[in-house]
């Protein structure tokens, strides 16, 4: 659809009386759109980018400075670094593990198995659940002491990590946290997977392919448009990664946690450096478009789209 | 030629021997997997319950505890005691019964316009409304605080309910793919009789789109029931936070007993819970029709 629309050549010849029609009639009905577009998305995109180069904190009327927001997070400000890093910690570690969690949890729910529905709205509940309670509850289990988690290790002998409150387990712990809301992925994974015809599998099977095969050549190939959509998301979903680390570790221990996101906020709201924060924003945007573009790019060596 | 089929069958019935006994196999594999993940993910909500039913003295048993003996439901009222919880329930609830609307009524006419209605350039135009939904929040979120501030919204629910207005892209995306699976005949039909585009959308349009309708208002119900970011940002008066921001405020007293934390979350987490018992196959299908999680 993409392809169809940018193809598309408008033509400019003149517009008949019909097309003019349509086009006011298209226009008034979309007109909540374009307002909202041009007030709370256009404008907002090209004033931030002018914010980044004032000092605005909103007290003061913004003035100018050049560039003097992004020399300073990139040469002094060390913390922009480690949030920097967190976030690229956090996107490589969560986004490849709820690939393989969910792909893996739609092909056993593709299984013909009794109770897969009721499995499927287990596996979906925890993300209606909002993030905050979520997080509430989560802490309790990672409590070091007497949480779920640690008590049920210390049960089978095992010594349990402190989790959120060590600086070297506090990003795995919200990975986990965050693989337990993965069930809408897998309910889109699973209705990719019943779209497979049952004939590839079949001929596969007269051929002698085993189970292995048949997953690696057929259902792989057939789910990497899929792939290649949670992989967007998922990225895009990091960068922005927030509530839980704001509610469970406020950045902590020793900023293991201080998300990009995180540390955003705090500079536009906690400190009101509106200006500095702009400028963080737009690199932001410029790492979200420049890591779409990259995924974009690289999947025309591994998406397979049909037909 | 006639040794040929016996020893196909031959074959073939080794063969089902043979994957009788994976397939039972399989079957036991895949079935202990499937109840082990079920438990990893029902575990979080049964810790909450339970615990929200404990006295202090037994959250801190080695070993747990499992099921509260007795229960002690009077955590419940307890907790609305420490934080005004009813008053953070009213304050969702009107927040979004009016974003509700809001996200209904944009979206529905903006998506007529994307999908019944042919004009030039109009897919050209679609692909931006789908650009908007890679945009991160955090690069319009500071000039649009600003906007609000400028209009001395701030601290108000404003802020959080006029953009609903005028649409946004998730919805209007699911609200297309499903308008445009309506047949054309139908309007063609009305237009022929004169009726106006309004009274097609009104009379013929929005009857058949009910599922997605009910979809998208459950989706609009859940995002503006579970959305922090927003409240933290716009909201100060204690009398005006919403559940998520309460509960984050419990979160972060100095000392919070673990039961009636507990507690608060079920509370906060129980609409969400009741609308998904009571509609799931909307989320499904709302999800399936869009191939987005709109996380």
């Amino acid at each position: 659809m993409f392809k169809e629309a940018l193809y598309q050549k408008v033509k400019f010849r003149k517009l008949s009386r019909q097309d003019r029609h349509s086009l006011g009639l298209g226009l008034a009905f979309i007109s909540p759109w374009i307002i909202g577009f041009l007030l709370l998305t256009m404008y907002p995109i090209f004033i931030s980018l002018y914010y980044s180069f004032t000092n605005f904190t909103l007290f003061t009327p913004p003035g100018w400075v050049g560039l003097q927001n992004y020399v300073e997070l990139f040469t002094r400000d060390d913390k922009f670094f480690v949030s920097l890093s967190n976030t690229a910690f956090f996107i490589l570690m969560a986004v490849p593990a709820s690939v393989v969690t969910a792909l893996l949890l739609a092909l056993l729910l593709n299984a013909r198995l009794w109770g897969k529905t009721f499995f499927r709205s287990l596996f979906f509940l925890p993300t209606i659940v909002p993030a905050v309670a979520s997080a509430a509850v989560w802490m309790w289990i990672l409590n070091p002491q007497w949480g779920l988690l640690n008590t049920s290790l210390r049960m089978v002998g095992l010594p349990g990590p402190p989790w959120l409150s060590s600086p070297a387990w506090a990003k795995p712990s919200l990975v986990v946290v965050a693989l337990w809301g993965i069930g809408s992925e897998v309910i889109i994974y699973l209705a990719a997977l019943q779209e497979i015809p049952r004939d590839y599998y079949e001929a596969a099977l007269v051929d002698g392919a085993n189970g292995m095969q048949r997953s690696l050549y057929i259902t792989i190939p057939l789910v990497t448009p899929v792939i290649f959509f949670h992989l967007i998301n998922g990225t895009i979903w990091a960068f922005q990664y927030f509530t839980e680390a704001f509610v469970m570790t406020g950045g902590g221990p020793a900023n293991a946690t201080l998300f990009y996101a995180l540390y955003l906020y705090r500079n536009a709201f906690t400190n009101v450096k509106m200006g500095y924060a702009s400028a963080q924003a737009w690199i932001l945007f410029v790492l979200v478009m420049a890591a779409s573009l990259i995924i974009m790019r690289s999947s025309k060596g591994w998406v397979y789209y049909e037909g | 030629m006639k040794a040929e089929p016996v020893m196909m069958r031959a074959q073939s019935h080794a063969l089902r021997k043979r994957s009788k006994f994976w397939g039972t196999l399989e079957q036991i594999v895949l079935y202990s997997l499937l109840f082990a993940c079920g438990c990893g993910f029902i575990a979080p909500f049964l810790t909450m319950i339970s615990t929200s039913l404990k006295a202090n003295a037994q959250i801190f048993v080695y070993p747990p505890m499992l099921i509260p003996n007795p229960p002690q439901w009077q955590n419940y009222p307890e907790a609305m005691k420490y934080a005004p919880f009813g008053r953070y329930y009213l304050n969702s609830f009107f927040l979004c019964a009016t974003v509700v609307f809001g996200t209904l009524s944009s979206n529905t006419l903006i998506a007529y316009g994307f999908s019944r209605i042919r004009w030039v350039g109009r897919d050209v135009v679609f692909v931006i409304v789908l650009a908007t939904l890679m945009l991160p929040a955090q690069v319009t979120m500071i000039p649009v605080y600003i906007i609000f501030r400028k209009l001395g919204w701030v601290g108000g629910y404003l802020p959080l309910i006029v953009p609903a207005y005028f649409g946004s892209a998730y919805f209007t995306f699911l609200l297309r793919q499903f308008f445009r699976g309506i047949p054309f005949e139908l309007s063609d039909a009305a237009r022929i009789d004169g009726c106006s585009e309004v009274s097609i959308l009104w009379y013929i349009i929005l009857p058949l789109a009910k599922p997605a309708l009910v979809t998208v208002a459950l989706f609009s119900f859940i995002y503006t029931w579970n959305d922090f970011l927003g409240p933290l940002i716009y909201l100060h008066d204690q009398n005006l936070y919403t559940v998520t921001l309460g509960l984050q405020a419990f979160i972060s007293r100095y000392w919070t007993p673990q039961n009636l934390l507990m507690a608060a979350a079920t509370m906060a987490i129980l609409p969400v819970l009741v609308i998904f018992i009571w509609a799931q196959r909307f989320f499904v299908e709302g999800i399936s029709i869009t191939g987005l999680s709109g996380r």
